[in-house]
């Protein structure tokens, strides 16, 4: 038992392979998808699940209180999440990356700024901007990128710049800045390169949560509008008929703890075989 | 390092202002407030209309009506909430004792949870019990809290009828909401314990400790466990603001009467009064807590200094 445990902890076969499958079923969804997302058949509302009395094999995840499939709308909503992971990973890790290695570069008044900046941003009550921002301006898929990207990259930031400030004193930068490198050139090809492990582990690691605050937001009803399948309002679409027909809020939250469960996992392995030091992460 | 504490005492009410500045003029977007405090039936005169909306001072730019709110704000008068047709600052208050003691069981849950848990994953470093409380805590990281609340609603309150649903009252409607959130906070408590505790194990007093032949227990709980206490430890605060501050979609899940659930509800209203007094009370508060912990963190191990 404890050896079976060990090979998973030392190889991280299981996570990856809920990954790969997930990435597979998000491209293609509608070749994989046995019924339209968006469309249900009101004869079937709330058919349970296919194994359980009364279920058809129609619908094997049981159907939803619009008689839509839910197996077919999960499929569907994988898109959405890694969407929207990829995108605010993409944004969040370069912005701050950027800002990390200036402000641990440069140091002085420019580092005092941007670190100030990052301070502002932990400090702001991110699910309350995110409500009344989507009360204002409605929601959308846009503006949970653009939201979880604006407060997604201060993490990098903070752990980018401490990193710099470690790599800057290092013999060889301080050798090509003797041998007459330019700044952009050092944090470039001297900087950056020493950072890919720090960066990537952290990317692991907040990969997980940006896909549970996009659920969260969806939850509460302010980040992906319907009838879009997003798994965190398909959650939130079972709710009032939790007695009735558990299915429905019930396969969504898996695949959300599936998903955020590999992702973290994996970041976890690949923090361990990277660099010990980062654990309190 | 009182020249630190002096510098970030007096960095929160610049950061305090910001924040609320951004909730304020977010929440400004959204059109004519007259809209909202008047119900559609009222009858009145153009005149009356702008009447009102001089008093509102919508006749002025933006930065002024925050400057109102915010002068008015640093008295205490947080302006009269849309909604509710109170002063909003009574309306948080009235809230805060319901969250605060939501927030004082489920902090007293993920302590006794996390840190006796992190101690033993240390101590039995990769035996099934380090798997066992590393998993738990890797579970706790990835499950959706509105998800795993929706659950166990489902499971001990519908299927098994032992503990209510939802609301306020008595000891078992704390049981589910406190199990949801200590559950997911004592996560990192756990990790945080379990890579200090490692580190301690390592030193070379406890190896010295061991070699003169204290027992076992002896080693862990006298001379590594109190000093890998001091991360955890720092970690509290934070911890405890983020109960106060982060309870939202639990408060919401249970219907639990705090101000998380104000606050959806305040946004959901574009209740503007109370969403930014709201803010101003959330960021002071994570503010204050990440100073003290700061400060804990330096009293604690003096080798670390501040400047």
């Amino acid at each position: 038992m404890v050896k079976g445990f060990r090979f998973m902890r030392r190889w991280p076969i299981l996570p990856l392979f809920v990954l790969a499958l997930l990435v597979v079923v998000a491209i293609f969804a509608p070749f994989i998808a046995p019924h339209h997302p968006l469309e249900g058949d009101l004869d079937k509302r709330n058919a349970p699940p296919a194994w359980t009395s009364g279920g058809t094999s129609r619908y094997l995840l049981g159907a939803d209180y619009l008689g839509r499939d839910i197996a077919s709308r999960l499929i569907f909503g994988s898109r959405v999440s890694l969407l929207v992971a990829g995108t605010v990973l993409g944004i969040g890790g370069i912005v701050g990356t950027v800002v990390g290695m200036t402000a641990g570069y440069a140091g002085g008044k420019v580092d005092e700024l941007l670190m100030r900046l990052v301070d502002f941003t932990f400090a702001v009550p991110f699910i309350m901007v995110a409500l009344v921002a989507a009360v204002v301006f409605g929601s959308s898929l846009g503006l949970v990128i653009i939201l979880l990207a604006v407060f997604g990259w201060a993490p990098f930031a903070r752990y980018v710049r401490a990193e710099t400030l470690q790599l800057k004193t290092r013999e060889y930068v301080l050798l090509a800045k003797v041998a007459g490198a330019s700044p952009l050139r050092i944090v470039h090809r001297h900087i950056l390169s020493g950072l890919v492990n720090t960066v990537m582990v952290l990317a692991s690691v907040r990969v997980g949560a940006y896909i549970l605050t996009e659920s969260v937001l969806s939850y509460l009803g302010v980040g992906i509008p319907p009838p879009t399948p997003a798994w965190g309002s398909m959650v939130a679409d079972g709710r009032d008929y939790i007695s009735s027909a558990w299915w429905i809020s019930f396969f969504p939250g898996i695949a959300i703890l599936l998903t955020v469960f590999a992702f973290n996992f994996l970041g976890d392995w690949l923090r361990d075989w990277f660099d010990p030091r980062l654990r309190q992460l | 390092m009182q020249r630190f504490i002096l510098r970030r005492l007096l960095s929160m009410p610049l950061v305090m202002v910001a924040i609320t500045a951004l909730i304020f003029g977010l929440s400004q977007q959204a059109g004519d407030p007259r809209y909202l405090y008047l119900s559609p039936y009222t009858k009145m005169s153009p005149a009356e209309w702008e009447a009102i909306g001089r008093s509102m001072g919508l006749d002025r730019p933006l930065v002024v009506r925050y400057w109102l709110w915010l002068s008015k704000a640093a008295r205490g008068d947080f302006g009269e909430s849309i909604a509710y047709h109170v002063n909003s600052l009574d309306l948080i208050k009235r809230s805060l004792r319901a969250t605060l003691e939501l927030a004082a069981v489920s902090f007293a849950f993920s302590m006794g949870i996390g840190i006796p848990l992190g101690v033993l994953s240390a101590v039995s470093r990769g035996s099934i019990w380090d798997y066992v409380a590393r998993s738990f805590a890797l579970l706790g990281q990835s499950v959706p809290p509105f998800w795993l609340a929706i659950v166990m609603i489902l499971v001990f309150a519908v299927e098994l009828g032992w503990l209510p649903t939802s609301r306020r009252g008595g000891w078992t409607h704390y049981v589910l909401p406190v199990v949801t959130l200590g559950w997911v906070a004592s996560a990192p408590l756990l990790r945080l314990t379990r890579s200090s505790m490692l580190e301690v194990l390592d030193s070379e007093y406890v190896k010295f400790a061991r070699a003169k032949g204290v027992g076992a227990w002896a080693t862990i709980w006298k001379h590594a466990f109190r000093n890998a206490l001091v991360t955890p430890l720092t970690y509290a605060a934070i911890l405890m603001a983020s109960f106060i501050t982060g309870a939202v979609v639990i408060e919401t899940v249970f219907a639990w009467p705090g101000i998380g659930r104000l606050s959806v509800q305040a946004a959901l209203n574009n209740d503007f009064p109370l969403i930014t007094g709201l803010a101003l009370f959330f960021s002071g508060l994570f503010l204050l807590a990440s100073l003290l912990s700061d400060i804990a963190y330096a009293a604690i191990d003096p080798r670390i200094r501040y400047t």
